[in-house]
């Protein structure tokens, strides 16, 4: 397996998570600091994005003097950049005087394109990377609404293949302007 | 090793390993560069799935790449030769569909598998996307690309009564899954002005055999190509 410590397929155990780190202790000061750092790390596929912004990393834990815990979360089951992710965080947080960086992949509860912050969304777009749309909680959006054109704005843009350069996206054409683009699918 | 997720995993896994397999042969031969980009992807998904189900069970590489062909678990469906374009579509659209309503009913209940089927339906969803607009676009296509289509549909109907046989430990009777499949694959066949293939669902000789270890002929053959690198340097890593 690709992590320090393997797959787990249930959720973090204990620790604080992403969004909840208390900053008044003097640990809670360094994991905010930490999982700052960790957060950072651009995403090695889309580095126009932060891990942070892609919304991957589910926590982080002090464990012991220059030990940490980090929970990741791959966006596809499959997906090949999660190694790279794990190489990433663990340098960046040895260069913090971790000596000790555990990563562990988890599965649940399943990543989903909401996770992606709105600075997230806003750079994807800026990058020529049409955003997914919100997803809430019933599956899939229906790939037949329409797609925003990164380029000129239009919504008059069709699918010309489901899977594009990542399985994480499609390959769409707008109808006004012609260009290709990639659009992140909903998941 | 826990032996119930020898039973479950084991097969789910093995399911999604072979068909990644079979996928990945597509790489360079798809008749459009965008095919070969959605095959190679989804064959990634079910790569990444594979990963997961095997390593419950134990090492991956050793599962994968070390045990003959007697001891792999998968259905008969999934190993079958990719044949043309139509024909890989229709064991795709026999298997997303099953294997979406497989994985939202494991996503459902509490079993170790359930973390990992919930989060690869929302990938199967696509690739039974995939697999019906495809289906759509050649059964109301061309003449040629119609009987295509139905000749994929009408080979590959003998393995699909497999899927729905009865896998110990699961906690989810595959046999009631029968119906909704057959519901939503004949509504994308009907949609594709194609016929629903006649005939039994099984074959004497392949009836439930997958899932006891018994494979069909070309599995040996894809098994030598898959595992030959591993075999012939144990342990090599780049």
């Amino acid at each position: 397996m690709v992590t320090g410590g393997g797959t787990v397929t249930d959720g973090a155990p204990g620790g604080a998570p992403a969004d909840e780190i208390a900053a008044g202790t003097p640990d809670g000061v360094l994991e905010a600091e930490l999982l700052r750092l960790a957060g950072s790390v651009p995403d090695p596929e889309l580095p126009v994005l932060s891990l942070a912004e892609l919304g991957v990393l589910r926590g982080l834990q002090l464990v012991g003097p220059g030990r940490v815990e980090v929970q990741l979360t791959p966006t596809y089951t499959g997906c090949p950049a999660i190694d790279t992710m794990v190489t990433d965080i663990t340098q960046v947080l040895r260069e913090h005087g971790m000596a000790e960086v555990s990563v562990r992949t988890v599965l649940s509860p399943a990543w989903s394109t909401d996770a992606i912050s709105a600075e997230g969304r806003r750079k994807l777009a800026e990058h020529g990377i049409a955003p997914p749309r919100p997803v809430g909680s019933g599956g899939p959006v229906p790939l037949e609404l329409s797609v925003r054109c990164p380029h000129c704005g239009s919504v008059d843009t069709t699918v010309l293949s489901r899977f594009s350069s990542t399985a994480c996206k499609s390959l769409r054409r707008c109808e006004s302007c012609r260009e290709p683009f990639d659009h992140f699918k909903e998941l | 090793m826990n032996p119930v997720l020898v039973s479950t995993a084991l097969p789910l896994g093995d399911d999604a390993l072979v068909l990644a397999q079979r996928l990945g042969e597509w790489a360079g031969h798809a008749p459009v560069l965008e095919e070969d980009v959605a095959l190679a992807n989804i064959a990634l998904d079910l790569l990444g799935q594979a990963r997961v189900l095997l390593s419950l069970v134990g090492d991956e590489d050793e599962l994968a790449f070390g045990r003959e062909e007697r001891a792999f678990r998968n259905v008969q469906l999934v190993e079958q030769p990719n044949g043309d374009f139509a024909h890989t579509i229709a064991r795709q659209l026999y298997f997303s569909t099953y294997q979406e309503l497989l994985y939202t009913e494991l996503a459902q209940g509490d079993s170790e598998l359930a973390p990992l089927a919930a989060k690869a339906v929302k990938e199967v969803a696509y690739h039974h996307d995939h697999a019906r607009q495809w289906t759509l676009r050649l059964g109301d296509g061309t003449a040629e690309s119609h009987e295509r289509m139905q000749r994929g549909l009408d080979a590959l109907w003998r393995f699909t009564g497999e899927l729905f046989q009865p896998v110990e430990g699961l906690g989810t009777d595959l046999g009631a899954l029968r119906e909704p499949w057959l519901e939503r694959v004949s509504a994308v066949v009907r949609q594709a002005t194609l016929t629903m293939p006649e005939g039994p669902d099984v074959t004497s000789w392949s009836a439930g055999a997958g899932r006891q270890g018994i494979h069909t002929e070309s599995f040996g053959r894809m098994l030598a190509e898959m595992q030959h690198l591993h075999r012939a340097h144990p342990g090599a890593t780049w």
